[in-house]
């Protein structure tokens, strides 16, 4: 069997790589994905403890996830419908009018 | 296990604002009215406050311990209720002008409104997640409710970037936290090891999370691009209904586990410091009024904060004092969402069709073409400042105390600093407003109308202003009541 470590090592690096992928893409849609990269780290996370700890509530935990993120991603995907309309363009530098 | 009908009265206010928020969906076919609307709205808004006190009779864990009715649940739903009530009625002219659709608008902010009650009452981190995200998700959506502004869709793409963003932060911290104590229920932990680092980093990333939503340094920058693009009656509830939402579930958290409360004395401590710098040394250099009041929320956070820090320096002892700070802690939210509500009120009205008069410049003398309107503004400018006979004396009073109390005479000096700061650009728009000749095209314009649902809100602001600023202890002795906090452990 697969010690817990490794999954939450894993899920710790998938969580990075979504942090990362945030901070420098410039893609509305790639930053947007990163978000769920990192929402499934969490998810990959709560998994591993649960079948270590071996208590269910965990993996309901995760069913949660998976539903306020489905729910998020039809928000946000509206939302950037809205600027790609708005602005003919997916780039977040070019969104730019608040501003100090 | 299954649901009692005790367990629905425990949720009653949720369901209640859940429950007209679809019924105004449904009604938005058939009815043209907007005023129609509004009246809904504001009704189902009372009524689920209302409800809050019918809750608050059940008290006791709900739902299998996943929501907790207790008066400190019952005095986060009144607050927020009464905001939603305020927003609702502060909306409907504004919607009016920008020609928008008003029964989405309403039920939305019913929504988010059920959100933070829901955080309110959250005795679980799952409860806490939803309610969080049902408050969060209402609020993108309605950041960029003006769809044919440039800035109203920036803002609801930064919110809704940065509010994700910080979600999974708080998700994370969550796992974390589950693997260290196997369990997500926050009155289980109580004998959680305080020396786990799994659990240190597991409480590290939900302060980060949380600290994004109430907008403390550094998680701070979106706070002025989403309060600025956003509509403005929106603007007012983001800064006084899900920072409540927000605060009321940090502070669940850091009074009812004891491992937290130890851990994170310094974390507040940095956080309330570097809050009130970056609010106060952002909001001197602004020109627009919803910017600098952005920032003057930011710095108003710090001052919250600031109570934070010495209620996690003082532990979980209430003989040595905490009660004042928690205390203060929730005079501050109530006196501080009034003011915000009023002031963006008044804001938004001024704002004209289009949201086009949001210069500083726009209020030059506004004392004499509008001279209650100005006395109202200025009223809660000196409110923010904290002056006395107003709310934000008191509420700045108490956190002052709390501070020097708990012996942290150094974040009470920081605080004294900040707010003489803060001074300048509050007396600045006062200046502008009655000693400063407008321009030719303001003199020109005419004067702006206050329809009678605008004049209720600054009615109901104003007076709860000076009235918690001239006899806060009505409130003090709800707020006091052991019950209210000693339930929290």
């Amino acid at each position: 069997m697969v010690p817990t470590t490794y999954y939450i090592v894993l899920s710790a690096i998938l969580f990075g790589l979504g942090v990362l992928a945030f901070l420098f893409k410039r893609n509305i849609i790639t930053i947007f994905m990163s978000i769920e990269l990192m929402l499934n780290a969490v998810n990959l996370a709560f998994v591993a403890f649960s079948q270590a700890s071996g208590k269910l509530d965990g993996q309901l935990f995760v069913l949660f996830v998976i539903i306020v993120a489905a729910a998020e991603a039809a928000v946000g995907l509206g939302i950037v419908i809205l600027i790609a309309r708005n602005r003919q363009t997916l780039n977040v530098e070019r969104v730019d009018l608040l501003k100090l | 296990m299954f649901p009692t009908p005790d367990d629905f009265y425990r949720v009653l206010p949720e369901v209640l604002w859940c429950g007209f928020g679809t019924l105004l969906m449904l009604l938005q076919p058939f009815f043209k009215s907007r005023q129609f609307f509004t009246a809904v709205a504001a009704i189902a808004a009372l009524a689920g406050t209302a409800c809050s006190v019918v809750a608050g009779a059940f008290p006791g864990p709900g739902f299998n311990g996943l929501i907790q009715s207790d008066p400190y649940s019952t005095f986060f739903h009144l607050l927020v209720g009464l905001v939603a009530f305020l927003v609702v009625l502060a909306a409907g002219p504004y919607l009016d002008r920008e020609n928008l659709p008003a029964a989405e608008f309403y039920a939305l902010v019913l929504f988010a409104t059920a959100g933070m009650g829901v955080l309110a009452g959250a005795q679980e981190l799952l409860t806490a997640f939803v309610g969080l995200e049902m408050s969060s998700i209402a609020s993108y959506v309605l950041a960029g409710f003006r769809r044919d502004s440039l800035k109203s869709g920036e803002s609801a793409l930064k919110y809704f970037l940065l509010g994700s963003f910080a979600t999974a932060f708080f998700l994370y911290g969550i796992a974390l936290v589950y693997g260290a104590t196997g369990t997500t229920q926050l009155d289980k932990m109580f004998a959680a090891d305080p020396h786990s680092s799994l659990l240190k980093l597991g409480f590290a990333m939900i302060l980060i999370g949380l600290g994004f939503k109430v907008a403390a340094a550094p998680f701070q920058i979106w706070t002025p691009d989403v309060y600025e693009g956003a509509p403005t009656p929106v603007t007012a509830l983001f800064s006084a209904g899900p920072k409540a939402g927000a605060f009321a579930l940090l502070l669940r958290i850091f009074a009812t586990v004891p491992a937290a409360t130890h851990l994170w004395f310094w974390a507040f401590w940095i956080l309330a410091v570097l809050t009130m710098f970056a609010g106060n040394l952002g909001a001197l250099v602004q020109t627009n009024i919803k910017r600098l009041l952005a920032y003057s929320s930011i710095a108003h956070a710090g001052y919250i904060l600031v109570a934070f820090a010495s209620v996690t320096y003082l532990g979980n002892n209430l003989s040595d004092g905490a009660g004042p700070a928690y205390a203060a802690i929730l005079f501050y939210l109530v006196s501080y969402a009034l003011v915000k509500i009023g002031a963006f009120t008044i804001v938004s009205q001024i704002g004209g069709t289009g949201e086009k008069h949001l210069a500083l410049d726009d209020y030059a003398g506004l004392g004499q073409r509008q001279p209650w309107i100005a006395a109202t503004l200025s009223l809660f400018l000196l409110s923010l400042l904290g002056l006395p006979i107003t709310a934000g004396f008191f509420g700045k009073l108490y956190i002052f105390k709390a501070a020097v109390d708990s012996h942290l005479i150094w974040l009470a000096v920081i605080m004294a600093v900040n707010s003489t700061i803060g001074a300048y650009y509050y007396f600045r728009l006062i200046v502008i407003m009655y000693m400063r000749e407008p321009n030719a095209e303001i003199s020109a314009a005419p004067l702006v109308a206050f329809p009678f649902s605008i004049v209720v809100v600054l009615v109901i602001t104003a007076i709860a202003t000076v009235a918690l600023g001239v006899a806060p202890n009505p409130i003090l002795r709800f707020i006091l009541d052991p019950a209210l906090i000693g339930n929290l452990r």
